[in-house]
């Protein structure tokens, strides 16, 4: 029997299909800044504009800074652990310590349109391109 | 000073299954934290991107097992341009030898982050022991 394209799982196998054809593609020119360091950004492109999203579980908010400049997105924060003294550790796997990552998107993008969320531990940054870089329709006299 | 310690990125590990699962979807292993105080264990575990309504979290015959799902339709109509980790599932199954308190685990989520506490049975709790 064939699945149907909307079964919930299918649809996901398919995302992360798509993700992995993607995996470190050269969209973002090898810039040695937006490679090999925390936290793993994955962008996508929705309509004319982008949204870049990172996972950041358990991150100090407060302390989590974003800026933007030309086409220059720079993400900085730190990850600390809160856990009580005196207490013997089993198993210690998650990573706690600072970040300060920068990226260039290939792009225009217009940087105070920039809108930042975080919900679930997940960062979702919405990124417009700029006006002027947006494809225009060109007509046919 | 550990606290500013650069971070690194810790490739997402898939979940290594005893039998192939029906579906071809991939589950990943959420990095987890257990520490063990004298009243309680607590399994700190990193599960970005799922709500509290997609978690569970069972114990039976000492195996705690969690399951966390994660709601992908916010990527419909998203095309990825430049990727470096995969997004699934969470999923993960621990051996509790301890003595636990059943009725008393408690279970937390926030950011991303799910902690559990699981409390000792008072009989396994530490005695200290006179020495007359």
């Amino acid at each position: 029997m064939l699945i149907p394209r909307t079964h919930p799982f299918q649809a996901l196998f398919d995302l992360q299909r798509s993700l992995d054809s993607r995996r470190s593609s050269d969209w973002l020119q090898g810039s040695t800044a937006a490679r090999g360091s925390f936290p793993p950004i994955n962008i996508f492109q929705r309509g004319d504009d982008y949204v870049a999203i990172v996972e950041l579980p358990g991150v100090d908010k407060s302390g989590l800074d974003i800026q933007a400049k030309g086409n220059y997105i720079r993400l900085s924060g730190e990850i600390a652990p809160n856990y009580p003294e005196n207490v013997s550790a089993h198993r210690r796997e998650r990573v706690f310590g600072s970040f300060d990552r920068t990226i260039s998107v290939p792009v225009q993008i217009d940087p105070d349109g920039i809108k930042a969320e975080y919900r679930d531990g997940v960062l979702a940054l919405f990124i417009p391109r700029a006006e002027e870089d947006k494809p225009r329709k060109v007509q046919l006299n | 000073m550990p606290s500013k310690q650069e971070l690194h990125v810790q490739e997402k590990q898939e979940v290594a299954e005893g039998q192939e699962t029906t579906v071809p979807a991939r589950y990943y292993v959420p990095q987890t934290d257990i520490f063990e105080a004298e009243d309680a264990l607590t399994v700190v575990m990193e599960v970005p991107g799922v709500t509290k309504d997609t978690m569970t979290v069972d114990l039976e015959n000492d195996q705690l097992r969690i399951e966390g799902r994660i709601d992908f339709s916010s990527y419909e109509g998203m095309e990825p341009v430049y990727t470096e980790y995969n997004v699934g599932h969470y999923q993960r199954t621990f051996s509790i030898s301890n003595k636990i308190d059943r009725d008393k685990i408690s279970a937390d989520l926030a950011d991303g982050v799910l902690t559990l506490v699981l409390p000792k049975a008072e009989e396994m709790k530490p005695h200290k022991i006179k020495v007359n």
